[in-house]
């Protein structure tokens, strides 16, 4: 029987321990009419051998062309290391860790990445991880309206992820809060100051952002900043972890710096998986800890006065609060954030920095290569990092389908979502591609026009 | 000793990093950054040694029997983990087109049908990443639905006093009020209070069937009538699951929608607290709400790529597979996530199905069920308080630790904490809350009768001492990295990040 150890002299000895006949026996207080036949759409067992080659096979059928795809999940090399530890068992099988003194390996990795992650972004305080991304940014304009008090509305940036937008919008809008779209100018790809700037005097509870931009553009965050804040409303930066080894952090952000940092931890040591499991990081400033979400570790002492470690602040949270806690959120990303701990501990604030750097100078060639293609150009002027749009004179639909029979993945098509931006593509070259990966993107992309 | 003080300035792993300088050209210098983070400057040796060693701190299922309640602790098989790492799978990029991923997609479609069929749900989404998201997806579905009529009127979800606390918390972020009902003395729910409860402002029930309480509620096709003749809809916990894989289907039990975690029935790693897996299923009049994306079977190849990359049907035709959009279900509560959940959870939980096909999963709420039983009944017959003597046990069961408490002031917390001691992970400990000094226990199937007479042991060992030497058992534990730590003093004088001591370099 797969997993289960029982022999027939233990069935009968248990059984005979609890009175009764037969297994079928312990389910008697289920009405006969519930009890379900067979499954049907299970099939029969496979052995270790039998599902490693079915599985093999599937994987096998996804190879998975020459990526320059980024648009919120970024291919970065991973070290061995990293995932080698984060799967050993005594990380991988161990619950929340509910039980602080059999838990000190969980909870000391856990606040050694809140340390990292804070001060990465600047922030006096980081939980321990959100589902992911846009889930987060959903849980910070959460935040944000319950810190306010008195406003429902948040301003969102057109210039933020299609996707977070969406995701954003399924989750707050159950609880009456209005999200207002901010447009972009379309020079330079950033938020419009002036579309901002008719909102000012208004109610408004936070406003969102991005750095970098979906567009890969950088944002005036200082201004932004020093904007949200004159309103009486929170600044909420929404940004990539890798980035923020060079680019100042949202704690710095203007005077004050801005209230919640979060996004996604998935450039931190997340294979690209298809998706997921990425994790959501998500910190604030000490002010507003205790309206956060989800788990946080905090250090304290032992009954002999030793340094140790333990869930904190649990009045904010769903197992105590119930009805009233700050988030239903239980179960997170943990086991992803212990491998983002190890990811930046092994890469050090040089080695991110070089990863960052490489990225950006990887993309900002390949944007170069590209604009020599007759018709293709750069489409907004401003200074960007690790990702850009590039505008093509044909479909872009088309001509990504057409990269991608040549066994390139070319970038994400922002048509869709943009029809105001015409055949528009977002491409990033992360520090995994070479100069040949770069002449092929571009010798696929001349035949593809 | 933290990371960062094993950190030494200059310090740096030229193999990890790229060559490239950590320059970047074109910035202007307003939005670099100008104050170094602060990361640990250590070499590759030193962190593997630092995690590994920090790891081994950590009790875990794969070294120590972690019997905690309501959280199905279950064997997690290698081999789920090794095929769901396979390279293919872990390159994909979530915007790569779908053609890149046709094996990735066609085990989702079968773990959909899987579920579908374990459940007897008519549709399911794999999407929400935990159980709180799937029940977040569940009540923001019975209020699209409700919306859907133009009947919103509906402003209340009624939850026993018994859930689990993602359930009134859950109803609250979907911007229903709640209404707790109380459980009568056999852990049912009390059905005079429930019909109390109900009516035209009632938008829907959420029930765990076994309850937390670890006993199957047998009235659940009364409770049905009175929720669903008020016009609410039937919201199925699946926390618990395991107690009645291949048994009892919530589709039979009149559920209208339900999440599974399928990090506790279907083996998936917790992490030390995730990412888990919280699929949601549907009765048929949810179909057209269900969060996106859904993962559907096409007869023929869509076409170009795809018919190349696409597998084959079971009889040899060629299909294919895409993701479901908001043009396909217009009506959804839209995307949970930016890109499509915790897919490599949802490809070991997969693996683990195929492995214990359908004898296997019929085996599981036998297994689990026995194991609980027999543990209750032992400790039962050791003197042990149980809550609900005359109950079957589920796949968990309540010990109360109160009489040893008024006889020897030792509490469910000192015992749970003694059993470190011992060598066990204890039980859930206070949850759920309406049983003073619970231990809510669940052994799972995969745990022998050794073990489990082993804890039996345990906890006879520990009531001794709890009488004669009741200090050892309120210093406890002795044998772990740390003592009982300072909770109070961790949330007074809040210290959420290490800072470098004042003066340090
Ligand atoms: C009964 C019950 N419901 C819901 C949940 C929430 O599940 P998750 O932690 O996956 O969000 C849990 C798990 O802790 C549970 O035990």
């Amino acid at each position: 029987m797969p997993f289960i150890p029982h022999t027939e002299q233990d069935i009968q000895s248990m059984l005979a321990s609890i009175g009764a006949k037969n297994i079928d026996a312990l389910f008697d207080e289920i009405p006969a009419a519930l009890r379900s036949g067979k499954l049907t759409a299970v099939g029969d067992g496979l052995n270790e051998m039998q599902v490693s080659r079915l599985m093999r096979e599937r994987a096998a059928q996804d190879n998975q062309p020459l990526n320059f795809i980024g648009a919120g999940a970024y291919e970065h090399h991973i070290p061995a290391a990293v995932w080698e530890i984060a799967t050993r068992g005594e990380y991988y099988t161990a619950y929340t860790p509910y039980q602080a003194e059999a838990s000190q390996g969980t909870l000391q990795t856990l606040y050694e990445y809140q340390t990292m992650i804070a001060s990465l972004t600047g922030m006096d305080a980081s939980n321990a991880s959100l589902y992911d991304g846009a889930s987060g940014l959903a849980e910070a304009i959460l935040m944000a309206v319950r810190a306010h008090k008195s406003s429902r509305r948040v301003l969102l940036p057109a210039s933020v992820s299609p996707l977070y937008r969406s995701v954003a919008r399924s989750i707050v809008k159950l609880q009456n809060i209005e999200l207002v779209e901010i447009p972009f100018d379309s020079a330079t790809g950033t938020t419009d100051l002036d579309a901002l700037q008719q909102h000012a005097g208004g109610d408004i509870a936070a406003l969102v952002i991005p750095q970098p931009n979906f567009f890969g553009a950088l944002e005036d965050v200082d201004a932004l900043t020093a904007w949200a804040h004159a309103q009486g409303a929170l600044a909420i930066g929404l940004v990539n972890p890798l980035t923020l080894a060079l680019l100042k952090a949202p704690g710095q952000w203007s005077e004050k710096g801005a209230d919640i940092a979060v996004g996604d931890g998935q450039p931190l040591g997340a294979p690209l998986s298809s998706g997921g499991p990425y994790f959501g990081f998500m910190c604030c400033k000490q002010a507003l800890v205790r309206q956060m979400p989800g788990r946080i570790i905090g250090r304290t002492v032992d009954l002999n006065g030793k340094p140790g470690f333990t869930l904190t602040l649990q009045a904010r949270e769903q197992h105590i609060r119930r009805a009233k806690a700050t988030s239903n959120i239980c179960s997170n990303q943990g086991l992803m954030v212990a491998a983002a701990t190890i990811h930046m501990a092994l890469l050090g604030v040089d080695g991110l920095r070089r990863a960052a750097a490489a990225s950006h100078a990887n993309t900002q060639a390949l944007a170069e290569l590209a604009s020599g293609i007759n018709g293709v150009k750069r489409l907004f002027g401003a200074p960007h990092f690790h990702e850009v749009v590039l505008h093509l004179p044909g479909s872009s639909a088309r001509v990504l389908h057409s990269m991608a029979g040549q066994g390139i993945s070319g970038g994400f098509d922002l048509q869709p979502h943009y029809p105001q931006l015409g055949n528009a593509i977002l491409v990033c070259a992360t520090e995994t591609k070479t100069n040949e990966d770069l002449q092929r993107f571009v010798a696929a992309l001349r035949h593809a026009l | 000793m933290l990371i960062f003080e094993r950190s030494h300035a200059g310090r740096r792993n030229a193999a990890q990093a790229p060559h490239h300088a950590a320059i970047a050209n074109g910035i202007p210098a307003a939005l670099l950054r100008q104050d170094q983070p602060l990361l640990p400057e250590a070499s590759e040796m030193d962190v593997v040694r630092h995690y590994t060693r920090l790891s081994q701190k950590n009790f875990s299922i794969d070294t120590h029997f972690y019997p905690l309640g309501s959280c199905t602790m279950k064997y997690n098989p290698r081999a789920c983990n090794t095929l769901a790492m396979l390279p293919n799978f872990l390159a994909r990029h979530p915007l790569a087109p779908e053609a890149t991923g046709q094996g990735m997609l066609a085990c989702l479609y079968d773990l959909q049908e899987i579920l579908k069929d374990v459940t007897g749900m008519a549709g399911v989404s794999l999407m929400p990443m935990a159980g709180a998201q799937g029940e977040f997806a569940g009540i923001a579905m019975i209020r699209a639905y409700h919306d859907a009529r133009g009947d919103t009127a509906r402003t209340e979800i009624i939850v026993p006093d018994a859930a689990h606390g993602t359930n009134p918390a859950t109803a609250v972020m979907c911007g229903y009020t709640v209404k707790e009902i109380p459980t009568d003395a056999n852990g049912d729910v009390d059905l005079a209070a429930l019909r109390a409860a109900t009516g035209p402002q009632t938008a829907g029930l959420m029930l765990t069937n076994p309850s937390t309480l670890g006993v199957f509620e047998k009235q659940i096709q009364a409770i049905q009538n009175i929720i669903h003749d008020a016009g609410g809809l039937l919201y199925y916990d699946g926390a618990n699951l395991n107690a009645i894989l291949g048994k009892v289907k919530p589709g039979d039990m009149g559920f209208d929608v339900i999440h599974m975690n399928l990090h506790k029935t279907f083996s998936t790693p917790h992490g030390g607290g995730g990412p888990g897996a919280g699929a949601v299923g549907v009765a048929q009049r949810l179909l057209p709400f269900l969060p996106l994306p859904v993962v559907t079977k096409l007869p023929s190849p869509h076409g170009g790529e795809g018919a190349r990359r696409a597998g084959e049907g079971a009889s040899g035709e060629a299909v294919s597979y895409r993701y479901l959009t908001e043009k396909d279900l217009p009506q959804s509560i839209g995307h949970l996530s930016a890109f499509s959940g915790n897919i490599g959870i949802l490809l070991r939980a997969y693996v683990y199905a195929r492995m214990l096909g359908a004898e296997g999963m019929h085996r599981v709420a036998e297994f689990a069920t026995l194991n609980a039983n027999y543990l209750m009944a032992e400790l039962g017959k050791a003197g042990f308080t149980v809550a609900f003597p005359q109950r079957r046990a589920s796949h968990e069961f309540i010990v109360s630790i109160k009489p040893l408490k008024d006889a020897t002031g030792i509490s469910a917390m000192d015992v749970a904490k003694r059993l470190l001691d011992k060598g066990f992970h204890p039980p859930t400990t206070y949850f759920p809350m309406l049983v003073p000094e619970c231990l809510l226990i669940e052994p799972t199937e995969t745990e022998s009768k050794e073990t489990l007479d082993g804890f039996v042991n345990a906890l006879k060992e520990i009531r001794d001492e709890a009488h004669a030497t009741p200090e050892l058992v309120k210093g406890a534990p002795h044998s772990m990295p740390v003592r009982r730590l300072d909770d109070v003093k961790a949330a007074r004088e809040l210290d959420l990040a290490w800072k470098p001591a004042a003066g340090a370099p």
